[in-house]
């Protein structure tokens, strides 16, 4: 199973950068959220794998999933969501005024130096 | 803090007060009240004579920063002592000099004077500092005022260039010094010279002896201009000309020389220091005799004489270290070495002050230095005439005045190095005189330009700028004093002999000079082999002066081959260009380019790390087992992403990354994490809709051209290995678990402590609610930020949609 989970996680991360390196900000950004979720896959399976049970106090069940990677998941993936909307928003406001979402033509005027 | 103390921090004291002096008394010139200082420092100086005469010294110390070992302490010897009278005197002739030279109404003599006072001070500093550091501290703070100095007509051009090269050149020695200083102490353990010197002899054999002696030679030559470091000087003769003949003929470039004469004791022992001070000394003193009779600037001769005169002290110092194998010696004749280099120290200060002076006048009287617009003087500056030729000949080695006899000790010296028998000196020791010797008969040339070219011949009025007059009696009287001494020191030579030069010659050599051991400095001493060599020299320099228009030719065209300014020049300009051609490779402004190199830093760093401590580890023990459910979903997540890389559309690639984060969330389900489940799929929704909202509600963004990406294969070979590596360190990091989880501890005590029983809650709001109330934050902000960014509009309204 983590052997899997190693391999898909790869896999997001292979295609995270190769997203990021493109000239496209709306890529860049789908870039940016396929690595968070790589990472916060990460994070789970880190954690271990095992358990049989929700971490749900209950008298029944006979072990637990670690609860601790899933709190520390669930801080990041808010963070995630409020860097990403405020990225988008950026991007939005970026197409707006300079007419443009290729990023190899926002260098910045050469004349400020 | 004693006497000594308040001595020579007072030129830095006065600096503070010159300034306002100057705002207060318009009428009155800045400098008499700076003229007072300088003299009472001198004759507060004389009195150590007596004191120093003796062999005694005397040492002040006070407190700076003990914890280190730095302490601002002053030591007065026969050595130190020559020098600060150098100091004091010599600036007391050059501030009367200046006070003639600089006009009051038309030059901002506030700052020339704070500036000559800060080099006064930093000067007296370097030569009475025990302590290493404090003695760098002192040596770098004349550099920055020199700088200051050379660049005081800061509007002119060639002062700004000649200022910038200067400190450059001189702050790569001194820092270089500052080097060999730190490898002393660390040898020694101390900063004191003195302590430095008891222990000189177990010093030799230490591993870093020779870095020390190299670095601490560097700052040397880099100061007192020896070749190939001279190339400053010439520049720095865009100061004004008190300046010139202060800083630059008898003081700073002497800093050197202090220095070579004041860690002798340490290093002399080293046959490589013999040889580096003395061949550099040599070659120095050869180029500059050579180079001074290009020039067609009065000035630019006399900078390449000083040059050439620093080089013949370097180098008798040199030769002198070589007394030092002979202490069995009954007669010491190599000891005489260094006593010609301190008389000729003394010389040289006396007539090339002099001779910058009479530049000056030259200056300030017709508008010109150029030699080729000048002649024919003699009539009507008669005192400045005379002047020139005391000057003049005393540096070209003639009777009676003090540069014959230093002259006449220097070539002694040189015949003698063929009988030394140490370091291979029979085979090569017979270049020394020869070097000397020809150097001699171009120092008696250019001498002979000096005095001549201006003063004799036609004189050529269309070409001045001024109708030339006799100078002031002001600016007369330094140069006179000076020339004064020229002859005096020359007539009665043995009138410094035991008060200053056997104390200085002390301070260099201690292992050598006793009690009973005696300068005489003889005017005649017989047919030696030195008297034929300066009968020789005064033969063929008149011979060549007259042949001069027929080979100067030769002179112009070999230096323009071989110019150590234009490689100083194109290195200069090729350190700019280097660095601005590896700015523009690496800093494109294309942010492609940067997230290049860090992920490559990423792949390589980490790959290196993981090959070679050999820590890829696979343990398959402790691995859960694989559900039919688990495989569905992976492979959703892995097409859904591939597929996203070729999605033709931006709104195919955003509902794929929709459909990737729902099917994390199922993985959430699965993996039993229910609050995680339900949290990612709102935030999935909500995501996707704030995609759809900035992308493809955009008016212009639907009518243009939708491209697939194109495929790159350095981009594509550096995601593959992102990929791989984070697989790889996962599987690794796995499988080298060193710890249990804490994670029991929560399981045990939600309920029992916090009275929770959804564990993963328990944890976000209080085992670890710092991170949500900061979570929190980043919630606002994010809120706050996209609130603001859309409703400021600094830009004035001007929109481009």
């Amino acid at each position: 199973m983590e052997l899997l989970m190693a391999i898909v996680i790869g896999i997001l991360f292979m295609c995270a950068t190769y997203l990021m390196l493109s000239k496209s900000i709306l890529r860049i950004i789908i870039g940016t959220g396929l690595l968070s979720h790589g990472a916060h896959l990460l994070i789970l399976t880190m954690g271990g794998l095992k358990g049989d049970s929700v971490p749900l106090l209950s008298d029944e069940a006979a072990s637990y999933a670690d609860p601790l990677p899933q709190a520390l998941i669930l801080t990041a993936i808010v963070i995630s969501f409020g860097v990403t909307s405020f990225l988008l928003v950026l991007a939005y406001r970026t197409y707006q005024e300079l007419g443009t979402d290729d990023m190899e033509e926002m260098r910045g005027t050469e004349t400020n130096e | 803090m004693s006497l000594l103390h308040w001595a020579v921090l007072s030129p830095f004291l006065l600096a503070i007060i010159v300034p306002i002096l100057y705002k207060l008394f318009r009428q009155i010139h800045t400098g008499w009240f700076v003229l007072i200082l300088p003299i009472l420092l001198f004759t507060y100086f004389s009195r150590f004579i007596s004191l120093t005469k003796q062999g005694d010294s005397v040492m002040e110390s006070a407190t700076w920063i003990p914890s280190l070992g730095i302490d601002v302490d002053f030591y007065v010897d026969g050595l130190g002592l020559l020098f600060a009278l150098l100091i004091t005197g010599i600036g007391s002739l050059v501030v009367l000099y200046s006070i003639f030279y600089l006009s009051k109404e038309k030059e901002k003599l506030n700052q020339f004077y704070v500036f000559l006072l800060l080099f006064m001070g930093a000067m007296l500093g370097v030569v009475l500092s025990d302590n290493l550091i404090v003695l760098y501290s002192f040596w770098e703070f004349t550099s920055l005022s020199s700088f200051l100095l050379i660049g005081y007509w800061n509007e002119r051009e060639r002062s700004r260039y000649g200022a910038q090269k200067s400190l450059l050149i001189t702050v790569l020695g001194g820092l270089s010094m500052l080097g060999g200083i730190i490898l002393l102490s660390i040898m020694g353990n101390t900063f004191s010279i003195r302590e430095l010197i008891a222990q000189s002899g177990e010093l030799m054999d230490h591993s870093l002896f020779v870095p020390a002696l190299l670095l601490v030679l560097l700052g040397a030559f880099t100061k007192s201009a020896q070749f190939p470091f001279h190339i400053w000087l010439p520049d720095a003769m865009e100061a004004p000309t008190p300046v010139s003949a202060y800083l630059h003929s008898a003081t700073m470039v002497k800093a050197g020389i202090y220095l070579v004469a004041r860690l002798s004791p340490v290093f002399a022992e080293s046959g490589l220091w013999f040889w580096l001070v003395s061949i550099a000394g040599l070659i120095t003193l050869f180029w500059g005799s050579i180079f001074a009779i290009k020039q067609t600037d009065l000035k630019g001769i006399l900078a390449f004489s000083t040059i050439s005169q620093l080089g013949l002290i370097m180098s008798l110092l040199g030769l002198g270290a070589a007394a030092l194998h002979y202490e069995t010696l009954g007669e010491n004749i190599y000891l005489a070495a260094t006593v010609a280099a301190v008389f000729h120290l003394i010389n040289h200060a006396t007539f090339k002050g002099s001779l910058f002076m009479v530049a000056g006048i030259i200056d300030h009287e017709t508008g010109t230095r150029d030699i080729r617009k000048l002649g024919g003087l003699m009539q009507l500056m008669p005192i400045t005439f005379t002047v020139a030729v005391i000057g003049a000949f005393s540096m070209a080695g003639l009777p009676p005045f003090n540069g014959f006899l230093s002259k006449e000790m220097f070539l002694a010296s040189m015949v003698n190095v063929l009988k030394l028998n140490i370091f291979n000196m029979e085979t090569w020791g017979v270049l020394f005189p020869v070097v000397a010797w020809v150097a001699s008969v171009f120092t008696f040339i250019y001498s002979m330009i000096v005095v001549l070219k201006p003063f004799t011949g036609k004189l050529q009025l269309q070409l001045l700028e001024k109708k030339p007059h006799e100078a002031p009696i002001g600016m007369l009287i330094s140069p006179i004093i000076l020339a004064s001494l020229v002859i005096v020191f020359g007539i009665f030579p043995n009138l410094l002999s035991s008060s200053i030069i056997k104390p200085a010659v002390a301070g260099i050599q201690p292992s050598l000079v006793g009690p009973d051991f005696q300068v005489h400095i003889e005017f005649w001493h017989g047919f030696k082999p030195e008297v034929w060599m300066t009968i020789g020299i005064i033969a063929f320099g008149i011979l060549l002066y007259k042949t001069l228009p027929k080979w100067q030719k030769v002179t112009q065209w070999i230096p323009e081959r071989i110019s150590l300014n234009a490689l100083y020049d194109d290195g200069v300009r090729g350190l700019e260009r280097s660095a601005s051609f590896v700015m523009k490779v690496l800093m494109t402004g294309s942010i492609r380019t940067y997230l290049l190199s860090i992920f490559l830093f990423f792949i390589l760093s980490l790959g290196f790390t993981l090959y070679s401590k050999d820590a890829f580890k696979l343990d398959t023990g402790n691995f859960a087992p694989i559900g039919i459910y688990e495989l569905v979903l992976a492979g959703i997540i892995v097409i859904g992403s591939i597929a996203i890389l070729f999605a033709r559309s931006r709104l195919t690639s955003i509902i794929i990354l929709g459909a990737i984060g729902y099917t994390i969330s199922l993985f959430f389900v699965l993996l039993r994490a229910p609050d995680l489940a339900l949290t990612q799929l709102v935030i999935e929704t909500i995501s996707v809709s704030l995609f759809l909202l900035c992308f493809f509600h955009l008016p212009l963004m639907a009518s243009r051209k939708e491209e697939r990406m194109t495929f790159k294969l350095n981009n594509a070979m550096i995601s593959i290995g992102v990929g791989v590596i984070v697989t790889l360190i996962a599987l690794s990091a796995h499988s080298n678990k060193l710890f249990d989880s804490i994670s029991s501890y929560y399981l045990e005590n939600a309920y029992k402590e916090a009275g929770g029983k959804n564990v993963v809650n328990v944890i976000l709001v209080d085992f670890r609610g710092l991170d949500t109330m900061f979570e929190i934050c980043v919630l606002s902000i994010a809120a706050l930020g996209i609130f603001a960014m859309i409703k400021l509009r600094l830009t004035g309204g001007k929109d481009k949609s």
